[in-house]
């Protein structure tokens, strides 16, 4: 058993930056059609979709090509915010909610990098046995 | 790369934005311009938005953020500019060098209130996507300093 293995040395926070970029995405996206009538502001649910990454590595290994992949296929995270304020064109993002739902993705996004470039500085210091 | 789209979604909410601030400023610009028949006379021009679907997203074939054969867009785009259909003004004034034989000028059907307020909507959304551009600059800064 390897003891140092990036897998399990980096933790979760590879896959938290890269969802937290993804869902930058979806809340720019909601952002930017914020004026578009009948527009449907949409978010993922983070906390689902970072189980359901991490899982993998713990996902049934087939050593058959018949053989059904385990854990939950269930890929559809993506859902439709309701609005506290429904707009008359149909139009359901909230400007001020996103933009704060946005700010925070991009806060979380930052601590995530935080930790990850710890733990690069941490293999780095015990590669270099300074 | 998520992060790259960012930069594509808010440039086209900016883009679609700066569409709409100049409808208005030609509409504003316009609102008085008299003419003498009702064809030839300047009529209110509306841009109207739609989400752009981009197909280069479901390049990724993992890509998970599919709604029911659905994807996420990829910004906004104007679908094409509409002129009003309101009313034009007619206007009695005989000693107009525009004025018909019945003596009317017609004027624009601009509500420059209206064109006022959605001046200051679509600059804030201009701003607004300006701010979501400028965040996602920062991310990807940040992320090219992994490790240093």
């Amino acid at each position: 058993m390897g003891s140092i293995n990036f897998n399990n040395a980096l933790g979760v926070h590879p896959d938290a930056m890269l969802l937290r970029g993804k869902r930058a995405e979806i809340l720019a996206n909601n952002l930017a059609n914020s004026d578009t009538p009948g527009f449907k502001s949409r978010d993922i649910n983070f906390q689902a979709m970072l189980a359901k990454e991490t899982q993998n590595g713990m996902a049934m290994s087939s050593t058959n090509s018949a053989h059904i992949s385990g854990g939950s296929s269930q890929s559809n995270e993506l859902f439709f915010r309701n609005p506290s304020q429904p707009s008359i064109d149909g139009n359901t993002v909230d400007t001020q909610l996103e933009q704060t739902i946005f700010s925070r993705n991009a806060m979380d996004y930052n601590s995530s990098f935080e930790f990850l470039n710890g733990k690069f500085k941490g293999l780095k210091s015990a590669i270099r046995g300074e | 790369m998520s992060l790259g789209n960012i930069f594509d979604i808010a440039g086209s909410g900016m883009n679609a934005q700066s569409i709409r601030l100049n409808t208005t400023a030609s509409n504003i610009a316009n609102a008085e311009s008299a003419s003498s028949s009702i064809d030839e006379t300047y009529r209110a021009r509306k841009p109207f938005f739609a989400v752009m679907h981009n197909e280069f997203l479901n390049v990724n074939k993992d890509n998970e953020f599919h709604a029911k054969g659905e994807e996420i867009g990829a910004g906004v785009q104007v679908k094409g500019i509409v002129e009003s259909d309101a009313p034009l003004q007619p206007r009695f004034q005989p000693d107009h060098p525009l004025a018909n034989e019945e003596g009317y000028v017609y004027y624009p059907n601009v509500n420059v209130v209206e064109e006022m307020t959605d001046m200051m909507s679509s600059s804030r959304s201009y701003q607004m996507n300006v701010e979501v551009l400028k965040t996602a600059k920062q991310m990807l800064q940040r992320t090219l300093m992994l490790g240093e």
